[in-house]
């Protein structure tokens, strides 16, 4: 990486920092322990199911909704602010701008994630008493957590570097949910006919497929996972993202700062 | 060697939102700009020139053109490391502080570490910027920052600088400070190329000038030439109240202020008209050859576009009837 991105994106992580968009680790650590507290008290054995579901899915939320408000406003904000007047003036080059952004929201939502990961830790501690075996998945779980946030963060990136943070919010919080249901959309298009089959395939294969990064539920019920199902996300989310960030880069080589 | 050569810069925006329609905001630019020159870029509102600065520094793309900064392409993101670039009102990141600021800015210009830490303090002091060390800069006035954008430009001492209205927001104090730092920079060696529609810093900095008026370069050249003496007229200054009737039979045009006349005459005249003055023991202060202001100059640049803008708008109209 060179040194201009890692400057980039360091100033990136510095600006969520002083924004206070860590500040949603206090909601994150109410609604958790507040949790904790209540399934101990009314649940019997299910505790560790309710306190992993519960942490994992609202480490998903939170960082998914940090990643769309902020991502839409990497780039929008500063040519709208004009800041990127004096970045741009410097040996810069536009695609060093962009691939910088993104590694400084993606470390602000790593560092996020990891201080929510302590936390559910934490809660599975005070319900469960100690941790077991299967309580390693969560790492798996949180690791595919941590790549659907480089997807979205590029989707983000990408729709701010043509459209209106707006716009943006709209397209990449679409594509969330879509993508949430890539599979069942998958399932829809096997048995739909004509122009409808072969809509809901181009759909089903676009979206991001979100579903299959989702394995909160198997964790918390302490399925093993897959190895070929680590090394397949890993391609897919790396290819996803990859591909997001070029169109994102593409339209920003082209575009007037006006 | 020229610090700048553009070389038919052209560009055209596509405006509207269903039916683009083409909108010229810069006719080809032909512009040389030597090294060691502070150099001003003058034109009313909307001229053009932050879009021809737009161009240079790579944020918009010409529709038509080239240009070369410091002998190379201006395309190459090298150069970059030997400009300054400060843009109109600019805005910065408010949720740093001044030093923080040039820090970042320095990292990304290729300044070492131990060259950033001596120099931030150096230049900001330069700038008038002592005690805000801390002080985030959405603390900060319009004026400070206008300072702090003459910082970050001049911070990792580039050898060619750009400015876009660097007076405005300033004090008449700031500006005094400003003036002062680009006739420093002209000194150190460095090019000033700066846009403004304030023709007095126009006139007491530049060695050369150019003026764009919609988007069409009308002029350019040194401050002498463009201001060249009025053909046979002098001014003529003297202490007193009144006009001599000897001063008066020459057809003087004269203005009385406080206890000072100024009159211009012809300068065959001169001779007679200093006779007048010491037969009424007034007291001479001086005689000068007229020249036209800068901006007279300008106002009649501009004036003279726009006569024939209309007269051809009405030559096209009456073809049309025809």
């Amino acid at each position: 990486m060179s040194a201009r991105i890692l400057h980039i994106a360091k100033n990136t992580f510095r600006e969520a920092v002083r924004d206070r968009v860590l500040y949603n680790l206090i909601a994150f650590a109410l609604l958790l322990s507040g949790a904790a507290i209540l399934v101990s008290q009314i649940s019997i054995d299910i505790e560790r199911l309710v306190v992993v579901n519960l942490g994992l899915t609202a480490i998903s939320l939170f960082g998914v909704l940090i990643a769309i408000f902020i991502g839409i406003g990497l780039v929008s904000k500063e040519i709208e602010k004009r800041t990127l007047y004096t970045v741009l003036s410097r040996p810069v080059r536009r695609w060093e701008f962009i691939v910088g952004k993104f590694f400084g929201l993606a470390g602000t939502l790593v560092v996020n994630t990891l201080f929510m990961a302590i936390g559910v830790f934490g809660a599975l501690l005070y319900v469960a008493h100690r941790f077991s075996r299967p309580d390693a998945w969560i790492f798996v779980a949180l690791y595919f957590i941590i790549l659907e946030f480089l997807i979205i963060c590029s989707l983000s990136l990408l729709f701010s570097s043509f459209s209106s943070p707006l716009l943006s919010a709209v397209f990449a919080f679409s594509l969330f949910v879509i993508g949430s249901f890539a599979n069942d959309l998958r399932g829809f298009a096997g048995v739909a006919h004509g122009f409808t089959r072969w809509f809901a395939t181009a759909a089903a294969y676009l979206v991001p497929n979100f579903s299959t990064l989702n394995v909160i539920s198997a964790v918390a019920h302490q399925q093993p996972l897959g190895a070929h199902l680590i090394l397949q996300n890993t391609l897919y989310a790396l290819f996803y993202t990859v591909a997001a960030m070029s169109g994102a880069v593409l339209i920003f080589e082209r575009r007037n700062l006006k | 060697m020229a610090a700048i050569e553009i070389l038919g810069l052209e560009k055209t925006y596509m405006v509207g939102f269903w039916r683009k329609r083409p909108k010229r905001a810069l006719e080809p630019l032909h512009l040389t700009v030597d090294e060691g020159e502070i150099f001003g870029f003058l034109g009313p509102n909307g001229a053009g020139k932050t879009t021809t600065l737009k161009l240079l520094m790579g944020l918009v793309f010409p529709t038509a053109g080239s240009a070369r900064i410091l002998g190379r392409e201006w395309t190459d993101p090298q150069i970059k490391a030997q400009i300054g670039f400060l843009p109109e009102q600019p805005y910065f990141y408010d949720y740093l502080t001044a030093h923080e600021l040039l820090d970042y800015y320095g990292q990304l210009s290729g300044v070492s570490a131990p060259d950033r830490r001596h120099r931030i303090p150096e230049v900001l002091s330069h700038v008038g910027l002592t005690d805000v060390k801390g002080i985030q800069l959405r603390k900060f006035s319009k004026g400070m920052l206008q300072r702090v954008g003459i910082a970050q430009a001049i911070l990792h001492n580039p050898r060619l600088v750009f400015f876009d209205e660097p007076m405005s927001g300033l004090d008449p104090l700031g500006r005094r400070e400003v003036r002062d730092l680009m006739e420093q920079l002209k000194r150190e060696g460095k090019t000033v190329f700066f846009s403004t529609h304030i023709l007095s810093d126009a006139e007491a900095l530049c060695d050369r000038v150019a003026i764009i008026h919609k988007g069409m370069l009308r002029s350019v050249g040194a401050i002498e030439e463009l201001t060249s003496t009025v053909q046979g007229k002098v001014e003529v200054v003297w202490q007193g109240t009144n006009v001599p009737a000897g001063v008066r039979v020459l057809s003087a045009d004269c203005h009385v202020t406080g206890d000072t006349v100024r009159g211009i005459i012809n300068e065959n005249q001169q001779d007679a008209a200093i006779d007048a003055l010491r037969r009424e023991r007034m007291r001479l202060v001086s005689i000068t050859p007229l020249r036209t202001s800068l901006e007279t100059y300008f106002v009649e640049k501009l004036q003279v576009r726009c006569e024939s803008t209309s007269e051809n708008t009405v030559g096209a109209a009456a073809g049309t009837r025809v």
